[in-house]
């Protein structure tokens, strides 16, 4: 302390009398000299009633970790919870390029300086092409539900028409922020799916697509886990209605399960989150759109793309942006949507998931998820009362029914927590039709014990 | 060698490690990681696993990822980020309007390796979260206090998506007074282009109002603007400039007269913190971005907060859930009668959340007004540093003082020499300091650079950020060439072209990238 003033690690020129001799070379008497400008009527003259700071870091380490030490997380207990938020294994690698300072802190600097950030998004872009079987991306979304949204604005863009079909399956949280974002000028005509088998209903579409349907969206996996076995055909109604075809697709089922541009689908969309992102309590999410490299889509795109081209000198790759005034950074309100940071981070980080996996180290977690989910799935269906609610094939996640066991799964998940088990999510509010059912999640980080103690535990609070 | 005590000046060269891309590393067959097997017991119960996709959606073909050792695919990002500039490696001044502080280390820790926040599922129950709801609340209280606003949202992830959430609860207010003919907002040239590009994505007309000699946005025409269909107006104060105005009161007002919301965008509200709020000013919203004021750290674009601010009278319209306290324990609201939905799936970026929360914590009322107090106090002791700088000029407003930030021009050193402010912009990375932002588009001020010297920055910084800006103004008046051709000290040379906008020069893949090389 100096002169009985607190001087801050963080504000370097707390120092008074640093502070003192920087004002006189201002020409001010008084840091209050400085803002001369704001009218005292809009001054706030008070302090501000906040409580009194934990200053050293020490205390506030203590704080902190007191703080989170009140969660309850899933690695004390065993989760089965998904539903746009997974938690898949993370390899120490990611974590080690995440965390350096030099990625942290960036920004939005030119491609010389933050020349390996320019390189890392290109890579990105570049790694995710391969994984989705498509040309272009941009640097990336919020989140997955952003991307969903943005999709089926970019398709109004290109084709012009104003309704899109979306499945009555649909993640609802997604639903959710589609509804808000293309409230202007797009609505939504919602196609039914089968609740025996958990895929869209074919007559239902053809009856709902029309000369106005801007697009038909899917997910597959779908909400529900279940794949959607239809899907090629789905795409091919939508291209002949002259419709874009979007498919939400889950990139860390893509090492076995087949891309959508594989089957027809004109735009593919998601979240990345899974490919090297802890859950942090939904702050891991981010969103990615795909798309061919034919212009009418590459110019639809709102966001930054970093494209590689040449330097002065022969061989030497540098970055540069691509049709920088499609974007609001460009023309304001004349661009496609806006743009603005989003999780920029998340996407180096998947970079380096993808660089690590390989084409084999996607097969291999696609075909353990594969695995590990239905093992789950069996093992709960042999328990008296409970069964399998849709009857298709799926991916990581699954709909069990416990309409059988007299019991709501309010109640189950009740029961399991004490037994620190966070059970499947619970539908029986959003999607009535399904009785008492859970969105069960099995991951490639559950193994033969986890799944064990679940139906152990099942069977004894049912 | 120490750097030069006299010039201030760094003999500085970037990491260059000509790295490949990562295509070019692979080598079939080698493997970066190893995957989970599902035990033996499992595999005789359930088989391959894959048998069972059905047919056309079972991949035939594996992706074309490269194939990369471990060791290889860390030295190559370590690689990549010794060839960025954080902010933890610069004396990042340069980035104008963004607020690049320092990010404590202690933050980052424990929001980025501790179980408790990183391995929490969003959709846990509630009572297995209360730690992470009880930051949140306790920030949204910190915040109303900072603002005088009476809710915030967390919700949006970024800026702009804060601005295009204000937008849809001012499009859901207007509705549920069935004033449906209001269908413009007016905004500002000088504030940020989400401010006009937000609102108009939520379906509303824009007017941009230009400023006046003075800077200020033209309150005449303002006036002249405001009507019936005037949904909202969206501005900013300080705006890019750094200039405050003044009469911001009048807009507001004018603005509630005619029926319109007003929006504070208050992205970088960095000199401002304890000084003046967006209550006394008459703002109904307002939003922070905790990446940039409240110390999350920029992460290359995110993960980022748009917090925004609301008054009571719209607190029935933000997005759901919100977080609350009934005495004993913290739950998620849902009863937000006419919201708007959702903006970002489950409750935003809670781990960022976390970081803001602890830089609150760790400063105080007084720690808060400190910061603000010294940014202001950084950027007037550079500013005058930097008039002295032959080429240099500050637009608008003479002998007014600004405040967080100055939006300067090299407009006279370009008419002297030819060197233009993308040419000062790639030369000063040869000095280690990150390129400055110039302005957003369209330009006003002619050759603009943006700076802002945060609370973050001693005075030994600003010294050597402005001896490095002489250096480059004295090179530009007696070796022009020298500038131009720059950079000489960086990880690549200068590119030629950096606008790709002809189709056949766009390559955003490597796949696509290779197709253009081979002429396919």
């Amino acid at each position: 302390m100096s002169n009985g003033k607190r001087v801050y690690p963080y504000i370097p020129n707390s120092v008074p009398e640093v502070k003192a001799a920087m004002l006189k070379e201002v020409g001010a008497n008084d840091i209050m000299d400085l803002y001369e400008e704001i009218p005292d009527d809009l001054k706030f003259t008070g302090k501000l009633n906040i409580p009194d700071p934990l200053l050293d870091e020490y205390s506030l380490k203590r704080h902190l970790e007191g703080l989170l030490g009140k969660n309850k997380h899933g690695n004390e207990y065993i989760n089965f919870l998904g539903a746009g938020c997974y938690q898949h294994f993370v390899p120490a690698v990611c974590d080690e390029i995440n965390g350096r300072g030099e990625f942290l802190t960036a920004y939005v600097g030119e491609s010389y300086a933050d020349h390996g950030k320019w390189q890392a998004f290109f890579e990105y872009s570049s790694l995710m092409a391969e994984l989705l079987d498509m040309e272009t991306l941009s640097v990336p979304m919020y989140d997955g539900a952003q991307a969903a949204a943005t999709s089926i604005r970019m398709a109004a863009r290109i084709n012009g028409r104003s309704k899109v079909v979306i499945p009555r399956s649909i993640n609802p949280e997604i639903r959710m922020v589609i509804n808000n974002y293309i409230k202007p000028d797009i609505s939504i005509t919602e196609v039914d799916f089968d609740e025996e088998t958990g895929l869209i209903d074919i007559n239902d579409l053809r009856e709902k697509i029309s000369s106005d349907t801007i697009a038909v969206f899917i997910q597959n996996p779908s909400y529900l886990g279940v794949l959607e076995c239809q899907a090629e055909e789905i795409g091919k109604i939508a291209i002949e209605n002259g419709s874009e075809y979007i498919v939400y697709a889950d990139p860390i089922s893509l090492g076995v399960v087949t891309p959508p541009s594989q089957y027809g689908a004109t735009i593919t969309c998601g979240d990345f989150q899974a490919l090297g992102m802890h859950m942090s309590a939904g702050g891991g999410q981010g969103g990615f759109i795909a798309t061919s490299d034919d212009m009418r889509y590459v110019s639809e795109f709102k966001d930054l793309m970093f494209g590689i081209t040449e330097t002065v000198v022969e061989g030497e790759y540098g970055f540069g942006e691509v049709l920088f005034d499609r974007t609001s950074y460009g023309s304001r309100e004349g661009g496609n949507e806006y743009t603005g940071t989003s999780s920029g981070l998340w996407a180096i980080t998947a970079g380096v998931y993808l660089s690590l996996m390989g084409p084999k180290g996607m097969q291999d977690t696609g075909q353990t998820i594969m695995q590990m989910s239905q093992y789950a799935a069996k093992r709960m269906a042999e328990i008296d009362g409970v069964e399998l609610r849709l009857n298709s094939p799926f991916f990581k996640e699954f709909v069990v029914n416990f309409d059988g066991t007299g019991k709501s799964v309010a109640n189950i998940n009740e029961s399991l927590l004490e037994k620190k088990i966070f059970g499947g999510k619970d539908l029986s509010q959003e999607l009535p039709g399904l009785g008492e059912s859970a969105l069960y999640c099995v991951t490639e980080t559950k193994t033969q014990e986890d799944v064990d103690t679940l139906i152990k535990a099942l069977k004894e609070v049912i | 060698m120490s750097r030069d005590k006299k010039t201030l000046l760094r003999k500085f060269h970037q990491a260059r490690w000509d790295e490949e891309i990562i295509f070019e590393m692979s080598v079939p067959g080698e493997r970066g990681i190893l995957v989970r097997e599902a035990e033996r017991e499992v595999q005789s119960r359930v088989g391959d696993g894959v048998s069972v996709l059905p047919a056309g959606l079972r991949r035939s073909e594996a992706p074309a990822l490269p194939e990369v050792n471990q060791m290889r695919v860390l030295r190559h990002y370590m690689h990549l980020s010794q060839e960025t500039m954080g902010t933890d490696v610069t004396i990042d001044i340069s980035q104008g309007t963004c607020t690049m502080k320092y990010s404590p280390k202690v933050q980052e820790h424990m929001a980025a390796r501790n179980p408790g926040i990183t391995e929490v599922h969003p959709l846990q129950p509630v009572e297995t979260m209360q730690g992470v709801l009880e930051y949140i609340y306790n920030l949204e209280g910190y915040l109303k206090e900072i603002s005088g606003m009476d809710g915030f949202t967390f919700q949006p992830a970024g800026g702009a998506q804060g601005i295009y959430t204000g937008a849809s609860i001012i499009r859901a207010y207007h509705e549920s007074r069935g004033d449906t003919q209001r269908n413009e907002i007016i905004t500002t040239m000088f504030s940020h282009p989400s401010d006009s590009a937000a609102p108009h994505t939520a379906g509303y007309n824009v007017v941009t109002l230009m400023p006046d000699v003075n800077g200020y946005p033209d309150l005449e025409a303002f006036n002249a603007a405001l009507s019936e269909r005037t949904a909202g107006i969206f501005i900013t104060n300080p705006e890019d400039t750094g200039i405050y105005n003044p009469r911001i009161q009048e807009y507001v007002d004018a603005a509630h007269q005619a029926g319109a919301l007003c929006y504070y965008d208050q992205a970088n509200a960095n000199g401002m913190l304890g000084i003046a709020r967006a209550k006394e000013a008459g703002f109904d919203l307002c939003h922070f971005n905790l990446h940039k004021t409240f110390s999350i750290p920029h992460g290359c674009m995110g993960g980022s907060v748009g917090a925004v601010g609301f008054t009571k009278d719209l607190s029935i319209f933000p997005p759901t859930p919100g977080v609350a306290f009934d005495g004993e324990k913290y739950y998620l609201d849902y009863d937000i009668t006419d919201s708007i939905g959702k903006v970002r799936s489950f409750f935003g970026n809670a781990n960022s959340l976390l970081k803001a929360y602890s830089w609150i914590k760790s400063h105080g009322a007084d720690g808060l007004r400190e910061a603000a107090e010294c940014s202001v106090l950084n950027n007037n002791y550079m500013e005058k540093k930097l008039r002295e700088v032959p080429g240099v000029t500050v637009w608008y407003a003479e002998g007014k003082r600004r405040l967080e930030q100055v939006r300067y021009s090299w407009e006279k050193l370009y008419e002297d020499t030819g060197v233009g402010s993308e040419d000062v912009q790639r030369r000063m990375s040869d000095y280690g300091l990150q390129h400055y932002w110039m302005s957003h588009h369209p330009w006003v001020v002619p050759e603009p650079f943006t700076l802002e010297p945060c609370e973050s920055y001693s005075k030994d910084d600003i010294d050597e950020y402005v001896a490095v800006l002489a250096q480059i103004s004295k090179e530009a008046y007696e070796n022009p060439e020298l500038v131009q051709s720059a950079p000489h000290n960086q990880v690549v040379h200068k590119v030629p072209n950096p606008s790709i906008d002809e189709p056949e020069r766009i390559a955003v893949s490597w796949r696509k990238y290779q197709k253009i090389r081979d002429g396919n």
